[in-house]
């Protein structure tokens, strides 16, 4: 294999090259291997990482906007790379690209326009699939200064990302009936399973809970219930149990502090996220994180375009403000992360700056101007404002 | 099928002479012959000989046998004239006889009342779950749960009131299943037209008898186009023939989200069957749990009332602690749907009464009463109402 056989030269070459460019060769090569063992590079020269930006439509692209320049006055060691994705072919590969280039993406929303014709996929979908970024993870947790309904909610829903319901295998063999195809496969459901347990044994979780439909779907979410349990026996430490998704979503809203974390396949994990996140105050305030095995893309968590709120100065900047926050988290740089997530929380409980959709008459630059302050008074270096 | 309709000619023809003596006896014959018949125009007459009816009542596993019981115990006292056929399911047995034993009674009925019937994990995955079997074969198409805000049973959110429309017999729950390649799961969903047009029609002819403003289609088109896309279309298709009524949609997502932030903007939902599950789930928890909620299936033929959120309740089974309000509210609907609409607006409001009464909150709700203090508290304010009952 003519692939093999060019991915073995770098490796030959290494020792004459090494001081030259061995990262350019590997970073070109990885993607070409099927089941590489080789993680990439962060893209990082000069101590500055390089993050690839796609604005997406809506709120999308005033909200990357903001983020831009928080991360410019905090003089945060990051450079975006933006890619811009309109409705043609090319540009959703060309955002693929930069995202293999740099390992590392923040994305607003890419519209789906219901116009066209149903070959056309979703993009944001086929971004997820061909990146392969089989872990979608959501932490919702009540924020002080935000008055809701339920408090004391903390919990982290991990959600099966490139297949189930969402797999945009759909025919119409007879007309008049269409099948879509929901697929389970072994080893997605177990590595989803897995990274769930590890997440939980990392942050310390006592209880993962697998949200299925097994009753109806016997064998789809019968197999995820079982690689579910299998992944569990390795893990005592970890309570595990299982519910069913509408008895969780009742149990979600009259009592979300039973649950720790969750587990599930992709449509109930669209269901059950946005219900938490509407729990804790609504879409402008829960981020989200795609995790692949070499690639991570931060967006919100809720992944809204917020068509009819573009450009109006009201979208709440909470959201992807706090994903780029992970982000940070992601390429290591935990004490700018901390800053910045230090200036929101502060912004929205003691300045009590609320935008429309929390019910205050804020605009999303006085949000982000005030995150600003807060983190000049908390004494890093920044830019002049 | 020949010779069932040259039969019922025949009697066509006969009719006229023997109208006197064999007026019951074509009616037997027309219900016969009418589910052997597909597109037949000729509904099966309700069974009720002698000014009583008959309803099949299955009680079904955890819960459902002692609320059904309870369910009788009112209906014995209000004198209501309902004479309960039961069919037992054993959840346990791989055959469908029994479930057959009971389609046929429903069959013969026409109308039925029903506890949920467990699903074992531990039977083969061929053994599909009994409930579904029941919906599919008798083609009822519609669940209909209506979410309303009860007075006396204190919730984060007011003013709630929303009919929700599922489709109940396709979709995600049409059980086909296959496993071509080892570890690798299909399950299909199934989206067809007529099935759409029909519950959407169903839908909006709802809404404007019950002189509803709003109907919002719950799909999530933008990833499934050509399913939810084709169930979206026949919902609108519908629309522009009901002007008076406003139709919208709403990607399920959103919804959920918009549920637990601001339910009071929605009115009537229609949607395929998984999403109604969810959705109804959420509502049902908004109002106040799934003990208030009541729910109908409706067929072309036939209806099946039951709970709306169709829990075993096998952790609370012979406990005296669960919450009977919806199993008897279902009972009202079932007592409207027999046309007995004094005796089903005297029970609800009986039920209403009772829930205002908070030191008789079952334990779902908050409080420690047990399920017969409830139902007892409401026969006596059937008692006090004035009309003839039993002996308490």
């Amino acid at each position: 294999m003519t692939a093999r056989a060019l991915r073995s030269l770098p490796r030959a070459l290494k020792p004459v090259f090494s001081n030259r460019c061995p990262q350019a060769f590997a970073v070109r090569k990885c993607h070409q291997a099927k089941q590489s063992t080789y993680t990439p590079p962060p893209a990082k020269y000069g101590g500055r990482h390089t993050v690839t930006l796609i604005p997406g439509d809506g709120i999308g692209p005033e909200l990357s906007g903001y983020v831009q320049e928080l991360f410019r006055f905090c003089c945060v060691p990051v450079d975006f790379e933006v890619v811009n994705v309109d409705s043609a072919e090319d540009d959703i590969t060309n955002a693929i690209m930069a995202i293999r280039r740099n390992g590392v993406a923040l994305k607003g929303n890419i519209e789906t326009n219901h116009n066209l014709p149903s070959s056309y996929k979703s993009r944001n979908n086929l971004l997820r699939t061909t990146l392969d970024l089989y872990a979608n993870v959501i932490h919702c947790q009540s924020l002080p200064g935000v008055r809701t309904r339920h408090s004391n909610v903390d919990i982290l829903i991990i959600r099966e990302n490139t297949e189930g319901e969402y797999s945009s295998l759909e025919h119409e063999n007879v007309p008049g009936v269409v099948e879509c195809l929901k697929i389970i496969t072994r080893s997605k459901s177990l590595r989803i399973a897995d990274y769930a347990f590890k997440t939980a044994r990392e942050k310390g979780r006592s209880r993962v809970t697998a949200v299925h439909k097994a009753n109806i779907m016997k064998l789809g979410d019968g197999l995820f219930l079982e690689c579910c349990r299998e992944v569990a026996s390795g893990y005592p430490e970890i309570t595990f149990d299982s519910m069913i998704v509408d008895n969780t979503t009742m149990q979600l809203v009259s009592r979300p502090q039973q649950f720790d974390v969750m587990v599930m396949p992709n449509l109930y994990g669209n269901v059950v996220s946005n219900v938490c996140a509407g729990l804790v105050g609504g879409p402008g305030l829960v981020p989200g994180a795609n995790y692949g095995k070499d690639y991570a893309v931060f967006e919100t968590g809720t992944r809204n375009t917020g068509k009819s709120i573009a450009n109006c100065n009201k979208a709440n900047p909470t959201a992807m403000l706090l994903a780029s926050c992970l982000l940070l988290d992601h390429v290591k740089l935990h004490a700018y992360a901390q800053i910045i997530r230090g200036a929101i929380l502060s912004t929205l409980s003691e300045a009590q700056l609320h935008t429309a959709d929390l019910g205050g008459h804020s605009s999303t630059s006085d949000v982000v101007q005030s995150i600003m302050d807060a983190v000049q008074s908390a004494g890093p270096r920044t830019l002049s404002m | 099928m020949a010779a069932h309709s040259s039969l019922l000619s025949v009697f066509k023809i006969i009719n006229p002479r023997w109208n006197g003596r064999i007026g019951n006896t074509v009616k037997v014959f027309g219900t016969t012959f009418t589910s052997h018949r597909n597109k037949t125009s000729l509904t099966p007459p309700p069974a009720k000989y002698g000014g009583r009816h008959t309803v099949t009542l299955i009680p079904g596993d955890g819960i459902g046998p002692e609320l059904l019981s309870h369910v009788k115990e009112v209906f014995r006292f209000s004198c209501v004239p309902v004479d309960f056929e039961v069919v037992q399911v054993n959840s346990a047995m791989e055959g469908e006889d029994d479930i057959m034993n009971a389609i046929t009674a429903i069959r013969r009925n026409g109308v039925a009342l029903k506890g949920n019937i467990e699903t074992k994990h531990t039977l083969p995955p061929s053994v599909k779950s009994r409930n579904n079997v029941l919906r599919t074969t008798l083609d009822l198409y519609a669940n209909v749960m209506h979410c309303q805000s009860l007075p006396g049973v204190q919730t984060r959110h007011q003013n709630i009131d929303i009919m929700i429309i599922r489709e109940n017999t396709e979709g995600e729950y049409s059980s086909l299943e296959h496993e071509s390649v080892s570890g690798v799961v299909e399950s299909l969903k199934i989206i067809t037209r007529n099935n759409s047009l029909r519950i959407a029609d169903y839908a909006f002819r709802l809404a404007r008898e019950k002189g509803r403003r709003r109907v919002t289609a719950v799909h999530k088109a933008n990833i499934m186009k050509l399913g939810d896309g084709l169930f979206l279309q026949c919902c609108k298709e519908v629309a522009s023939g009901y002007p008076d009524i406003t139709f919208d949609s709403m990607i399920v997502d959103n919804t959920t989200m918009q549920l637990v932030s601001k339910p009071q903007q929605f009115d009537v939902m229609v949607m395929p069957n998984l999403y109604g599950n969810v959705v109804s789930n959420v509502c049902a928890g908004l109002v106040g749990g799934p003990g208030l909620v009541p729910g109908a299936n409706y067929g072309q033929d036939y209806a099946v009332f039951e709970t709306a959120t169709r829990n075993t309740g096998k952790s609370i089974a012979g406990k005296n602690i669960a919450n009977p309000t919806a199993m008897l509210l279902a009972s009202c609907m079932m007592l409207d749907h027999l046309k007995l609409y004094e005796h089903a607006s005297s029970i609800r409001n009986a039920v209403s009464i009772t829930m205002n009464e908070t030191r008789l909150h079952t334990a779902d709700l908050g409080g420690q009463g047990t399920t017969s203090e409830v139902v007892q508290s409401i026969m006596r304010v059937i008692q006090s109402k004035g009309q003839l009952t039993s002996e308490l």
